[in-house]
C-alpha cells in the first residue's frame, strides 16, 4: 500500500471528546489538500427557542447546552443579562461566582488532562485502561475532580446544571462555617495539583506549533476567569489589542460551512486560538506565586504555542484555581442579601467568561418586559474549530512529509490533535470521526 | 476472556451531562471497571468494543433520520436499554421546537438552513424503540444511575421512586417554600430522584426530574398563580427540559389555547 499519492482518510466517531464529530482528510499526490473537523451533533436551536424567554432564564436553560461547562454558559448568560439591565454585580457575590467558576476549572480541566488527554502520552485508549498501569496517578486525578465537583456542589446544589445561580447572584449564599471544611479540602488537594503538574510535564512532546491569533479575557489585577476584556495577542507578533465586549460580533464574524453544525468563526479575517494556551499567554504574570512556580518548574515560557504541551498550562491552571478558591474562602464575608435586585428594561447586553475550554460569549436582547426577543451564544469550540482543522492539516504534512504513516498511524495523530484543544462538541453541536481520502 | 456483563454508554441529542455523571462517580469509577466491562463509552474511551451488549444506557433525544436509525441499532444490540435523563426519556429542552416551527428555528440560528439535517420534532427514545427503565433528570442523579447499574447487575428491578419532590424535602427536613414564603414551586408535580435540591436552597423546584407518578396540575396552577405567576409563567415554567412529557406538555397547551399567551 502507498500512501505517498492520494489518498481519503475518514475518523467516524471521535473517542474521548464531549460530543460527537468525525474528521475528513483528503490527500492529493503527497499533499494535504482538506482537513475538515464534522461536527454532526444534531443541531438544538438554543438561540432559537430562547426567543420568548423571560430574561431571568437564560442562566439555567443555556446551562443545558453543555454537561460538562455548564457554570460558564451560567455566568456568560448572567453577565450579559445583567449588562442589558444596566446592573453590575460586585463585592462578595461576585466573588461567589468567581469561587464556583474556580470548581468548574478544577472538575473540568482535570478530567481533560486525566480521563481524556493523558492516555494519549501513555499509550492508553482510556482512563481505565490508564488505571492498570498508572493507578496512583488516576486515582489523584479522581481525587483532584471530586475536589472540585464539592465546590460546585456546596455553592450550585449540584455540580452539574447547578441550581444557585440567578441573574443578580444566588438563591442562597453559604455562611463562613460551610464553606471552611472545603479550604481544608483544597488545601490538600494542591499538593496533587501539584503532582500533576510534574507528571505531565515529563510527558513526552511531539513538535507542533500554532501560530494563531491568541484571543482571552484579561482583567486588571487577576488571572481572567469570570469577567474581562477581549484581549488579542498576535500570532505574527506585534503588541497586544483589546476591545469592548460590546464590540466583540465585530470582531469575532460567524460563517458556516456545508460540513458542520457549528458555525465557524474569525477573529478580524484570521483564524484565532481560544482556551488555555490562549489564556495562559495573555495572563501568566497574573498567575498565584505557586502556580507561577509550577508553570516555571514544569519548564513553560511566557508564552507556549505548542497544542500537545496544553495539558501542563492546564495543570497549571488548576493549581492556579484552588489557590484562588483558598484566597476566596479565606476571605469570605457573606453579603447582606443573596442577590442584587434585576429590574428588566428593554436592551441589549453582552457578556463574556473564559470557560474551561475558551473565552464564551452571550448576547441578549430585552423587550421593556424582559422578554428575550434576540440571543446570540459563542462558544468556544466555535471558535477554534477552523484552527483545530489547520492544526490537523499542519501535523498530518509533517507527519507525510517525514515518512509514510499508515492511516491508523494518521488517525492515531489526528484524535491527539483534537483532543490537545479539549473541543467541546456538545457546545458547538458535536465532533469526530475521521475519514482519510487518499485518491 | 472476561465474563463481565458488557456495558454500552450511547448519545443522541444532549449535552453530555448525563453520560459524564457516570464519570462523576469518581469513588465508584474504578471498583465499577472490575464488574462491569465497559465496552462503548466514547466521551471516555477510544476503543469501542462489538455488541451485543448487555446494558445500553442511552442519554439524548431522537432529532434527525440518522438517530431514529441509529437508535433501532442500538436497541437491536442491547439486552437491557435504559434512557439517562430529560433528553432521552421525554424530548429535552430541544423538544421546544415541538411547540414551534422548525423551520423558522433552523432559519433563526443558521444562515444557510440547508446545511441543516432535523426532524420536526425531538422525541423521547421511547417514541421509537421498546425501553426497558427510564431514569429521570436533567441530569440524573448519580446515586439512581449507580443504582440502576447494581439493580442490573444483581438482576433485580432499580429501587427508584416515584413519588414527587415533596417526599424528600419532608425527608430532608426543608421548610416548605411554598408554604412559608410563597415560593412558586412545581415540587408536587415533579418526580423524586435530585433530594429536593432547590427548596433546600430557598428556590421553589422548576421541573426538572419530569412529572411525577401521579400528577395533579389542575390544582396546583391557582397556587402557581395565587404565588405571583401570570399564565405565560406558568406555561414557561412547565416548557423548560420536560416540555414534552405529556402531563406537563397537556397542561402547557391547555393554559396557552385558554388564556392566548405563549410562552
Amino acid at each position: 500500500m502507498t500512501h505517498r499519492g492520494s489518498r481519503v482518510l475518514h475518523v467516524g466517531s471521535l473517542s474521548r471528546v464531549e460530543g460527537e464529530g468525525s474528521l475528513h482528510l483528503r490527500v492529493d499526490d503527497g499533499r494535504v489538500a482538506e482537513a475538515r473537523l464534522q461536527i454532526y451533533e444534531p443541531p438544538r436551536f438554543f438561540e432559537a427557542f430562547l426567543r420568548g424567554r423571560g430574561y431571568t432564564e437564560p442562566p439555567d436553560i443555556t446551562a443545558r447546552v453543555c454537561g460538562i461547562c455548564p457554570v460558564a454558559y451560567q455566568m456568560s448568560a448572567c453577565a450579559a443579562v445583567e449588562d442589558a439591565c444596566g446592573i453590575t454585580v460586585d463585592g462578595q457575590l461576585a466573588e461567589l461566582r468567581r469561587l464556583l467558576y474556580c470548581g468548574e476549572w478544577i472538575e473540568s480541566q482535570t478530567l481533560h488532562i486525566h480521563l481524556l488527554h493523558a492516555p494519549d502520552f501513555l499509550g492508553r485508549v482510556s482512563a481505565i485502561d490508564l488505571a492498570r498501569t498508572h493507578r496512583a496517578e488516576v486515582e489523584r486525578g479522581l481525587r483532584l475532580k471530586q475536589t472540585g465537583n464539592a465546590l460546585m456542589e456546596l455553592l450550585g446544589g449540584r455540580a452539574i446544571h447547578p441550581v444557585n445561580v440567578r441573574v443578580g447572584g444566588f438563591h442562597r449564599v453559604p455562611t463562613r462555617a460551610e464553606l471552611r471544611p472545603l479550604y481544608e479540602r483544597l488545601k490538600r488537594a494542591l499538593d496533587d495539583a501539584w503532582a500533576t503538574v510534574r507528571w505531565v510535564s515529563g510527558f513526552d512532546f511531539p513538535d507542533a506549533h500554532c501560530d494563531e491569533d491568541f484571543l482571552a479575557l484579561a482583567e486588571p489585577g487577576r488571572y481572567a476567569i469570570a469577567a474581562g476584556t477581549p484581549t488579542v495577542l498576535p500570532g505574527g507578533g506585534g503588541p497586544q489589542r483589546s476591545f469592548p465586549v460590546s464590540d466583540f460580533s465585530e470582531h469575532v464574524v460567524e460563517r458556516q460551512v456545508p460540513h458542520s453544525t457549528a458555525l465557524q468563526s474569525e477573529l478580524d479575517g484570521r483564524r484565532h486560538l481560544t482556551g488555555s494556551l490562549a489564556r495562559y499567554a495573555i495572563n501568566h504574570r497574573l498567575l498565584s506565586p505557586s502556580a507561577y512556580q509550577a508553570a516555571a518548574e514544569a519548564g513553560l515560557d511566557s508564552v507556549c504555542r505548542n497544542p500537545f504541551r496544553s495539558i501542563i498550562v492546564r495543570a497549571v491552571e488548576v493549581v492556579y484555581a484552588i489557590d484562588e478558591a483558598m484566597r476566596i474562602i479565606d476571605a469570605y464575608e457573606p453579603p447582606p442579601h443573596p442577590s442584587v435586585a434585576v429590574p428588566p428594561r428593554a436592551g441589549t447586553g453582552h457578556g463574556a467568561t473564559e470557560a474551561p475550554r475558551g473565552l464564551l460569549y452571550h448576547r441578549y436582547t430585552l423587550d421593556a418586559d424582559g422578554t428575550v426577543t434576540d440571543a446570540r451564544l459563542v462558544p468556544p469550540t466555535a471558535q477554534n474549530q477552523a484552527t483545530i482543522e489547520e492544526d490537523l492539516r499542519r501535523l498530518v504534512q509533517a507527519a507525510m512529509d517525514d515518512g509514510d504513516p499508515g492511516d491508523t498511524e494518521l488517525t492515531a495523530l489526528c484524535e491527539r490533535a483534537i483532543r490537545n484543544h479539549d473541543p467541546c462538541i456538545s457546545c458547538s453541536t458535536h465532533f469526530l470521526d475521521l475519514t482519510v481520502e487518499r485518491t | 476472556m472476561s465474563a463481565n456483563p458488557k456495558l454500552a454508554v450511547w448519545k443522541l441529542a444532549s449535552c453530555d451531562g448525563c453520560q459524564l455523571t457516570l464519570l462523576d462517580c469518581e469513588d465508584e469509577l474504578l471498583a465499577l471497571s472490575g464488574k462491569v466491562e465497559i465496552t462503548h463509552f466514547l466521551e471516555a474511551s477510544s476503543a469501542a468494543g462489538p455488541g451485543p451488549y448487555d446494558l445500553s444506557l442511552v442519554e439524548g433525544s431522537v432529532t434527525t433520520v440518522a438517530d431514529a436509525e441509529r437508535i433501532r441499532h442500538i436497541r437491536a444490540v442491547s439486552r437491557r436499554l435504559v434512557t439517562i435523563g430529560a433528553c432521552a426519556t421525554a424530548g429535552g429542552i430541544q423538544a421546544l421546537r415541538n411547540f414551534a416551527d422548525v423551520e423558522e428555528f433552523r432559519a433563526a440560528v443558521y444562515a444557510r438552513p440547508d446545511y441543516i439535517d432535523t426532524l420536526a420534532t425531538s422525541t423521547p427514545v421511547s417514541a421509537h424503540v421498546p425501553v426497558d427503565f427510564e431514569l429521570r433528570g436533567c441530569p440524573i442523579d448519580r446515586r439512581q444511575l449507580l443504582e440502576v447499574i447494581s439493580a442490573h447487575l444483581a438482576g433485580r428491578k432499580p429501587g427508584i421512586s416515584r413519588h414527587s419532590v415533596c417526599f424528600e424535602c419532608k425527608r430532608r427536613g426543608t421548610v416548605c417554600v411554598t408554604v412559608a414564603h410563597g415560593t412558586p414551586c412545581l415540587g408536587p408535580v415533579t418526580h423524586a430522584g435530585c433530594g429536593a435540591i432547590c427548596p433546600a436552597y430557598g428556590r421553589g423546584c422548576y421541573g426538572c426530574f419530569g412529572p411525577s407518578a401521579s400528577t395533579n396540575l389542575p390544582a396546583l396552577i391557582p397556587r402557581l398563580r395565587t404565588n405571583g405567576l401570570d399564565d405565560r409563567d406558568v406555561v414557561r415554567l412547565l416548557r423548560t427540559f420536560n416540555a414534552y412529557a405529556p402531563d406537563f406538555a397537556e397542561a402547557s397547551t391547555a393554559l396557552e389555547r385558554d388564556e392566548g399567551s405563549t410562552p
